[in-house]
């Protein structure tokens, strides 16, 4: 059999998403808003907050680039201002599901048998609600705090993580190489840490892919909805809703952050399913 | 006068006639040939066996033939493919429909996957008698039910409503057959269609299949990986290589005379019932004319007898039972077995028969129900982390799948350093890595394969690796689990003379599972049968095979197709 | 069969009580919340609410009224407009976001299937590509986006539908398309994956090899398999539907459940929340169990086991 360069997995994944034109254009859009929304803000010569009453409304020209809204603040401090919040949202809200869910989903698919069933009936449970409507319930209940926004958001998200953690789990624990290592008197964590994780990455990092746009759209509706962050601070989706009611009026205000909002959620779909083809390991086994 | 083209042509034209058939297969990286330049033709009336290991390319001519490829990635870059005079290659999808399941019928592998579980199999027996309007909806029915009862499936007349998934394989596999002879083709097309079964099923339906296709006059291309099961079904035999068609001849002259040195290897290194040996001819042994190992050797005498060896490992009364919601399964009932120090126990059983479970739980990676396991005489005790560490030292295993059995995400230097690490064996770093280099060399390996990842090698490298694995511990007894049953016949004897080789420069005993009569015999000194999780019958090889006790020992070895049961195939 | 709908049903039942016991204790332990003895509320609101929920009865027996008000359908009177009893409001309001769910439902599986279907046969063709790009696009295309959209363009500009209101079926076209066409671009997607991977297995190809139809073995053979994924989406299908109708509703002004949920949500009115989160619960757990007897139905190995 033919030898190929010594190429670890990773690598072989790294260069089949390189030649995905679609997810490397996702790749540098992705990178581009990001570094828009991290430096727009401090490059504008508007501050999101700073209002002029002299000019409202006004559409995009050479000063505003993307117009003013009713209170006469800059669209474009505003836009790259609400792009942090919202992908900082995105971002931490997919990491605390990411932590929780991979865990839960690890310990429950290895110690399998009656810990295992517990702990996935009481996923169950939870998966048949519709988080969102607790979310709802709980910013009525307790207030409209930051933290509690992206905890919350982040709580809904890990119950699917922990669903695929699991299976992959329970997969993974019934190969061969598994019962090997047990065979070998290899020590549990060892097994956990060395031979389960790594192998798991995989579909966990597409998820967390996907889960970033999924957490995005659940803040954007809650900000919609006005239960979300509150003015002057603004999301994508609360500036989404101002522009929305102000549409007749001054249809950029919709326009623009809709446009940022959409791009940024179809660019990570794009790179999360370009990350499931080239880590599909079908692929890459010969035999 | 009749003009020469309208006589009818005799003897060089067969039903079925291919040439210069070329197929290839477009993938990332690159274009693979998978046949290259074949003839090959089909008589009416004959049974013709097409013979290759993996990779020959006879799966994909067969499914050529009703243009069942998927055409990307394969295309057919030229040669024809006459059927009654016609060339199929040249039809359009529509009439290429008109002939698949009428004219010529095709039977597959895996007969768990190949019936659609959403319909009854009663309707799908009687579809193709629909489709090609041979019968109202009615009388396909009442048709579908006779030729599954001519054929064996007796549950489909108490249950006319049952569906693939409450049938077992072999009973699948005759509703295949049923579904494909129905129509009454003129050809049928049987892609390996038992390699998934029991040795006894396999019988079974292969008498079946002969009967029915006997009895209509229907031409067969039976593709196989197993010259034996071939040998005894076949009129003619098509041997393949790598693409190319190596030799073609009735079934007699081709084992009485092989003429190309594959054939002649294929042949002689499958471990047969009738031979005897100490070590499998392999195909570099007939690639390389100055070889002298070909043939049969001496059985090679141990020094100690038998009976003078001491025990090793012993069970009494061993029982593994599984409980699921609502029944038990014992898996494993009251096995008592004992094997001696530095011989081979062979464990034969087909599916279902427990062997797996009883290897499993011999080394502890199953919780036994009752019954005691005794290691040196002395019950094995693994209480805490020292006592398992300890056990698990001495006694290792060796997975069937060699794809599955190594981590992926390690280095093969990584994957063989970690047990020596976890069992504290090797001073440092550049100790345990010459112990490392040491094991490869000595399972045939080099010291350049360590840096590489498991999905670089092949199947039969990848099992010598896990060899290499099972040896870091330098363990005194190891379980082999159907360790060679995903192998080709070439690969598997190289691998079995490796582990009859690390046997005697180790001093190894092995319990070795196999469904496979003849590599069982090639390798132990004892057998025990296993039937339903009870031993059936122990003995040493020679009385089990010659005179075997039980009669369910005697089905296992009839059923073992062979290619001439009177005459000893090595001459 | 029958054991399923039963086992189920029973399940059901801890997960409601769950839910309402939850409920229960993060209202009374809430910061702020309604029973926070230092809330100025009117006199009038206060006594209602005291004589409903027993406030000072002790915590054990306020539970077992709350439990047994629950079974009875009454869910209290509403905070901010004690005249109305939950449950009244909710039966007018939810009449009117049922038609919405099941119009967008409807638009949503007559446009994704076949489109997903054809995709799937006509794989990497135009055919392909267009719908499922679209189909991409009108995923990551908000509700709340898409909407005030569709209105810019179709009602403020053509002036071919009514924009806001729920006063005659002209009414519902727009509403009813933006949510359709959110979850018709899912059920493309998903129809063409599953149909492509049902494609691809065993027995498709022995039913080539008996000589079926292209049409035949897309509706005979591969549609029920294929057609799975989409079956076992309706689960969050219909959870994202209710929520969507708070999107659909606030934009295009129409009264419906959603509307009245967010309202309340927004002027504290606890009860109705509460009253609301319930009923959504109990909905979303009826139309699970549906979901998971029509599974059952189709797939014959499910039917026979528990």
């Amino acid at each position: 059999m033919s030898m190929q360069t010594s190429n670890s997995l990773g690598k072989d994944a790294w260069l089949r998403l390189r030649a995905n034109r679609m997810a490397m254009l996702s790749l540098f859009v992705l990178i581009g808003i990001f570094i828009i929304s991290l430096l727009g803000p401090l490059l504008s010569s508007f501050s999101y907050q700073e209002q002029n009453l002299d000019k409202v409304f006004q559409p995009p020209d050479k000063e505003h680039f993307l117009g003013t809204d009713n209170l006469g603040r800059d669209l474009f401090a505003r836009t790259t201002y609400g792009g942090r919040i919202s992908l900082a949202v995105g971002l931490l809200a997919t990491l605390v599901s990411l932590l929780i869910g991979v865990s839960y989903g690890m310990i429950a698919g290895y110690a399998g048998g009656r810990i295992d069933s517990f702990m996935m009936r009481g996923v169950d449970v939870l998966y048949s609600l519709p988080f969102i409507i607790f979310v709802i319930l709980l910013m009525v209940l307790f207030g409209r705090n930051f933290l509690l926004l992206f905890i919350a958001i982040g709580a809904v998200e890990w119950l699917t993580m922990a669903r695929i953690t699991r299976a992959q789990t329970l997969n993974l624990k019934n190969t061969e190489f598994i019962e090997a290592a047990r065979a070998l008197g290899y020590s549990h964590l060892r097994i956990i840490f060395r031979h389960i994780l790594p192998n798991l990455l995989g579909p966990i990092i597409v998820y967390a892919t996907l889960t970033v746009p999924a957490v995005m759209l659940l803040e954007a509706v809650l900000s919609f909805l006005g239960l979300g962050v509150q003015a002057p601070m603004s999301s994508w989706g609360s500036l989404i809703k101002e522009g929305a009611e102000k549409m007749d009026a001054a249809p950029w205000l919709l326009l623009f952050p809709g446009l940022f909002f959409c791009v940024t959620l179809f660019a990570l779909n794009f790179l999360g399913d370009g990350l499931r083809d080239a880590l599909d390991p079908k692929s890459s086994q010969d035999g | 006068m009749p003009s020469i083209q309208s006589l009818p042509r005799m003897d060089s034209m067969g039903q079925l006639n291919i040439q210069n058939l070329s197929i290839n297969f477009r993938s990332r990286e690159g274009i693979v040939q998978a046949v290259n330049d074949i003839d090959l033709k089909i008589k009416e009336g004959e049974i013709v066996g097409l013979v290759g290991e993996s990779g020959s390319g006879k799966s994909v001519t067969c499914n050529s033939i009703l243009q069942l490829l998927p055409c990307p990635p394969a295309e057919i870059s030229h040669g024809t493919i006459e059927w009654t005079g016609k060339d199929l290659l040249k039809k359009s999808e529509p009439n290429m429909a008109q002939i698949r399941g009428k004219e010529i019928s095709m039977i597959f592998q895996d007969p768990m996957s190949c019936l659609n579980p959403y319909l009854t199999v009663l309707e799908q027996v009687a579809e193709p008698l629909i489709i090609h309007n041979l019968a109202t909806p009615t009388e396909a029915m009442q048709q579908a039910s006779d030729i599954l009862a001519e054929v064996g499936v007796d549950r489909i007349l108490t249950s006319p409503n049952a569906y693939p998934h409450e049938f077992s394989g072999g009973m699948r596999q005759r509703v295949m057959i049923a579904m494909a002879l129905i129509t009454k083709p003129a050809l049928l097309l049987a892609d390996e269609p038992t390699t998934a079964l029991d040795v006894t099923v396999q019988a079974k339906i292969l008498s079946i299949l002969k009967e029915a296709c006997l009895k209509r006059k229907i031409s067969v291309l039976f593709v196989s990986h197993d010259l034996g099961l071939v040998a005894e079904l076949a009129d003619r035999v098509v041997v393949m290589y790598r693409g190319k068609v190596i030799e073609q001849k009735d079934t007699a002259s081709l084992f009485q005379n092989p003429e190309h040195p594959y054939v002649k290897a294929l042949i002689a290194c499958r471990p047969t019932l009738e031979s005897s040996s100490d070590r499998l001819p392999t195909v570099e042994d007939f690639n390389n004319p100055n070889s002298c190992c070909i043939g049969a050797n001496e059985s090679f005498t141990s020094t100690l007898l038998l009976h003078e060896r001491k025990v090793l490992l012993e069970t009494k009364e061993l029982t593994v039972e599984f409980s699921s919601k609502d029944e038990k399964v014992r898996a494993v009932n009251d096995v008592n077995l004992a094997i001696r120090e530095g011989t081979t126990h062979g464990l034969v059983g087909e599916s279902g028969s427990g062997k797996t479970t009883l290897g499993r739980s011999i080394l502890q990676l199953l919780q036994k129900t009752s019954g005691q396991i005794l290691l040196h005489g002395k019950p094995i005790v693994i209480g805490n982390s020292q006592q398992q560490l300890h056990f698990r030292r001495s006694m290792q295993i060796i997975f069937q799948d060699p794809y599955a059995s190594l981590n992926p995400r390690l280095t093969i230097e990584q994957t063989l350093i970690e047990p020596m690490i976890v069992h504290g064996i090797g001073n440092n770093n550049q100790n345990r890595k010459e112990r490392v280099v040491a094991l490869l060399e000595e399972v045939g390996l080099a010291s350049e394969h360590l840096s590489r990842y498991p999905h670089q090698f092949s199947g039969g490298q990848r099992q010598r690796i896990c060899v290499a694995r099972a040896l870091t511990t330098e363990p005194q007894f190891i379980v082999c689990d159907e360790c060679v049953s995903a192998m080709d016949v070439s690969v598997q004897a190289q691998v079995l003379n490796l582990l009859k080789s690390l046997q005697e420069s180790r001093g190894l005993t092995y319990l070795f599972i196999s469904h496979d009569l003849g590599v069982v015999k090639f390798m132990s000194d004892e057998i025990s049968v296993m039937q339903h999780g009870t031993i059936v019958e122990t003995g040493t090889v020679d009385a089990i095979y010659q005179k075997p006790q039980t009669e369910y020992t005697r089905q296992l070895i009839e059923a073992v197709p062979r290619a001439n049961r009177s005459t000893n195939i090595f001459s | 069969m029958r054991r399923l709908v039963l086992s189920r049903f029973l399940q059901a039942i801890p997960t409601l009580w769950v839910i309402a016991t939850l409920t229960f204790f993060m209202t009374r332990f809430a910061p702020g919340g309604p029973f926070d003895s230092e809330k100025a509320i009117p006199q009038e609101i206060k006594a209602k609410l005291e004589s409903h929920f027993g406030l000072d009865r002790p915590l054990f027996e306020q539970y077992l009224m709350y439990l047994s008000n629950l079974l009875q359908g009454d869910l209290g009177p509403s905070f901010k407009y004690p005249e109305w009893d939950v449950s009244e409001l909710i039966a007018t309001a939810f009449p009117v976001s049922l038609t919405l769910g099941v119009m967008s439902l409807l638009i949503a599986l007559c446009l994704g299937i076949p489109v997903g279907m054809v995709a799937a046969l006509r794989r990497n063709s135009w055919m392909d590509y267009l719908p499922m790009s679209l189909s991409m696009v009108g995923i990551c295309l908000p509700t709340f986006v898409l909407g005030p959209l569709l209105i810019f363009a179709l009602s403020t500009n053509l002036g071919v539908f009514p924009p806001l209101g729920w006063y005659g079926p002209d009414d519902w076209i727009l509403p009813s398309l933006t949510l359709g066409l959110f979850y018709g671009a899912y059920i493309a997607r998903l129809t063409r994956a599953g149909m492509l991977e049902t494609l691809q297995l065993d027995y498709i190809r022995t039913a080539r090899a008996k000589g079926a139809s292209s049409w035949r073995i897309l509706t005979k053979h591969a549609a029920k398999g294929g057609l799975l994924p989409v079956v076992t989406f309706l689960g969050p299908a219909f959870a994202g539907l209710i929520t969507g109708s708070f999107v659909i509703e606030s934009i295009f002004f129409i009264p419906g459940l959603g509307k009245f949920f967010v309202t309340a949500a927004f002027n504290r009115d606890y009860t109705m929340v509460l009253g609301t989160v319930l009923f959504y619960a109990s909905l979303i757990i009826f139309l699970n169990l549906m979901v998971d007897v029509l599974q059952a139905w189709l797939d014959p190995k499910a039917r026979q086991t528990k």
